[in-house]
């Protein structure tokens, strides 16, 4: 059994936090769109706001600590073993095959995973921050300039990348438990610390 | 395996998820609804009665905090006591004779009067043209004046006005007193033709009752400014009888308590009418025929008018009149966009206790009993339900408003305005979600059935009132009333009449309710709110998207299947070895 520190202290905090975070979203911001009613309509507005500028706040300093650590490497997209990955998770992960990515402190993340970051760095955040910001800044719209956008259509686009990321969640809570033992990712990401075979 | 370094570092990312997890509340504990702040908040009526002035922005505009500061009540408003001038030490016969006795000094007051409406009952609509007011307009209550003068000008500012004739270049027939009587001994009395009852007479009529003669002397004696009893001599009984017409009007506003109206609570602000429909030369601002609809300029800095109506909830509260800036008061200010501030802060009218009329079918009156004698019906709230004179009613009190998109701007249906069909908007509200000017608004709407001319195609007018042979009360003979009325207004009766359903809306804007008896944001947000019926705009929780949500939600089942598959198949194959 080998022990690699992967996973830093800041970058653990940010991983915590900023999923807290997201799953709060979630939850108060399907209550806005009107799936269900658990805080009630005005709460949940106020604490999809707040809780919306928290990881604003957030996203500044993980910025700055993948720009400075060079760590937004990580998400460098490769088609590498991409197969081998897929193949794995269809067969191979039931029978206790050998999983097909070595990790290593320079790449924490197997191809897939990258894959997964960057679709989620690239297309969802994208899309929920810049229409989450024109929702929540509706009333400037005329002083922007930019009132012909349409309040139902940045709604719409906002609640696509909330399914998005739903999705994702799904599939990543998932797959956290797909290490060599169902709670070795989880640990990892507490610890630092992963554990390989 | 576990180091003392790495317990060390446990316990910093322990500490380091509470301080996150506290200062979240913390920041989310701030937006908390203001109701829970309310016993940190000094109320209104308490100690303090400083007014509490915050600058609005940068346009230099006031705004009066809705946290506002009790009127101190003035203990000798008037610099002269009116008892102790000779020419008012007379007994007065009339009613002229006094005003004759006011004009004296007040000279310029009588030209005044005859420039207002109170007087004219004549309202040029500067955008629609068309000449409205009192005078002119068919409504669906008692429906029109012309023909009726005798007994409608009990509400009007004059003194005999019962027909055309009436010289409304008179100065001696203005009447000073309705509007500012303060002995509360002074009534008009319908059918003396805005007159008082000179000689101690019974009434109401057939009641065995006797109202003693007026007394003119005590009254102008006792002149004073206009209050709430006086506006609302007319005001609150409009449509022949308390609480009757407006829905948002009715005697409960003479002393209301904080819960009916946030502003006229006895015990608190102590507003009267004319705070807020500030007068100037007799005019008295704010009018339902060219209501300020949307307005945008902030408050009103006092001598500063601009042409501005300072009737409205701006003029004091500026357009951003919820105090702080926490995540809800800044979303409730950029609600002033689309919503008027009584859409939220009226959430019911007729809130006072009494119930207001929210139909009236004249097409059943004229029904009489076997004796041939009146029919008086009382549904089970006390109030009639049928009348003989006038037909079925409905009332109704704590009555949800509708809503509509409002620019301020209203068109009549007039009389004889060709109309076809069964259904007839006595008025329309205009506006839309495109227009900039337009607010989402309360409205009573107060629907009705009521003679139609077929012959002519259009509303008719009808003699309800009068010691004569063809007035309806009374006489009961639809045909001599309405040939009557439609001769007295112009027109020759065709001989055939309908009966056809008409609706009309009325703007709720009083009985203000305290901010915690204001509309919860979930009452609209929601599928079938109170603004459901509203067009043209997006609205959270309203409008949600079902082709979007069943997509995304099945996607989500979906993945959730796979990955529970996935991780039975995986259980199962590890539990095989």
């Amino acid at each position: 059994m080998e022990r690699m520190y992967i996973f830093k202290r800041f970058e653990r905090f940010w991983h915590w936090s900023q999923a807290a975070l997201i799953m709060f979203l979630m939850l108060t911001g399907f209550e806005v769109h009107g799936s269900y009613t658990f805080f009630g309509f005005q709460q949940a507005v106020a604490y999809h706001t707040i809780a919306a500028w928290t990881l604003v706040g957030l996203w500044v300093f993980a910025v700055f600590w993948h720009l400075t650590t060079g760590e937004w490497k990580q998400y460098i997209p490769t088609m590498d073993k991409v197969v081998a990955m897929f193949r794995y998770y269809l067969t191979g992960i039931f029978t206790n095959a050998p999983h097909p990515f070595k990790q290593t402190r320079l790449k924490k993340h197997n191809p897939l995973q990258r894959l997964a970051y960057l679709f989620v760095l690239l297309v969802i955040n994208p899309l929920i921050w810049t229409t989450g910001w024109f929702y929540l800044f509706y009333n400037s719209w005329k002083d922007w300039g930019v009132d012909w956008l349409n309040i139902e259509y940045v709604a719409l686009f906002h609640v696509i990348a909330a399914f998005m990321m739903l999705i994702f969640f799904i599939a990543h809570v998932y797959l956290a438990t797909a290490g060599h033992t169902p709670t070795a990712h989880i640990k990892a990401m507490i610890t630092g610390w992963e554990e390989t075979d | 395996m576990n180091t003392p370094r790495m317990k060390v570092r446990h316990a910093l990312i322990l500490i380091g998820c509470l301080l996150v997890t506290t200062s979240a509340s913390a920041i989310v504990a701030d937006a908390q609804p203001k109701a829970d702040g309310a016993a940190i908040t000094a109320q209104p009526g308490s100690a303090t009665t400083t007014p509490v002035v915050t600058l609005a922005n940068e346009k230099t505009t006031v705004a009066v905090s809705s946290e506002a500061y009790t009127k101190p009540k003035a203990k000798k408003p008037s610099t002269a006591d009116h008892s102790k001038f000779s020419e008012l030490d007379k007994d007065f016969k009339t009613g002229p004779e006094v005003t004759k006795a006011c004009l004296e000094c007040h000279t310029e007051a009588a030209k005044q009067v005859h420039n207002t409406k109170h007087w004219t009952w004549e309202y040029l609509n500067p955008v629609t043209k068309q000449k409205l007011g009192k005078k002119s307009i068919i409504n669906n209550f008692c429906t029109a004046v012309t023909s009726n003068q005798t007994f409608c000008s009990a509400c009007h500012v004059g003194y005999g006005w019962s027909d055309d004739s009436f010289d409304f270049t008179s100065e001696a027939n203005v009447d000073c007193i309705a509007c500012h009587d303060t002995t509360g001994s002074y009534k008009k009395i319908p059918g003396l033709s805005g007159h008082p009852n000179y000689e101690k007479m019974e009434w109401p009529p057939h009641s065995g009752k006797f109202r003693e003669a007026v007394d003119l002397k005590k009254i102008a004696q006792n002149i004073g400014k206009t209050s709430r009893q006086t506006c609302g001599a007319c005001h609150f009984y409009g449509g022949g009888g308390n609480a009757v017409k407006h829905g948002d009007l009715d005697s409960s506003l003479t002393n209301p308590k904080r819960y009916l109206d946030v502003h006229m609570e006895s015990d608190g602000l102590n507003f009267t009418c004319g705070d807020c429909h500030v007068s100037d030369s007799h005019e008295v601002s704010g009018s339902r025929y060219a209501p300020t609809a949307t307005d945008d300029e902030g408050a009103l800095i006092r001598g500063k008018r601009n042409g501005r109506n300072p009737t409205t909830c701006v003029a004091c509260h500026g357009n951003t009149p919820h105090p702080g800036n926490t995540t809800i008061t800044a979303k409730l200010n950029a609600h002033t966009d689309k919503l008027a501030c009584q859409t939220c802060h009226i959430p019911e009218f007729a809130r006072g206790a009494l119930a207001t009329k929210m139909s009236w079918d004249w097409s059943t009156a004229g029904k009489l009993d076997e004796k041939g004698q009146r029919i008086i019906e009382k549904a089970s709230n006390g109030r009639v339900s049928y009348d003989s004179k006038k037909g079925h009613f409905t009332y109704d009190r704590y009555v949800i408003p509708e809503y509509v998109w409002f620019n301020g701007n209203v068109k009549y249906t007039l009389f004889g305005e060709k109309v076809e069909g069964d259904k007839v908007n006595i008025n329309t509200f205009l506006g839309s979600a495109d227009d900039p000017d337009s607010r989402i608004w309360p409205v009573k709407v107060f629907r009705g059935k009521q003679p139609y001319d077929v012959g002519n195609e259009t509303l008719a007018v009808f003699h309800t009132a009068g010691k004569d042979d063809s007035a309806f009360w009374g006489n009961y003979d639809w045909d001599k009333a309405l040939e009557w009325g439609m001769r007295e207004a112009g027109m020759k009766y065709s001989g055939e009449k309908k009966f056809v359903e008409t609706e009309m809306s009325w703007p709720i804007t009083h009985m203000v309710a305290p901010k915690e008896d204001a509309m919860r944001c979930e009452q609209c947000h929601t599928e079938n709110g109170r603004l459901q019926a509203i067009d043209g705009i997006y609205m959270p929780g309203r409008n949600n998207t079902p082709l979007v949500d069943k997509i995304g939600f099945t996607l989500a089942l979906l993945a959730l299947l796979g990955v529970l598959i996935h991780g039975g198949i995986r259980y199962l194959m590890s539990k095989r070895g």
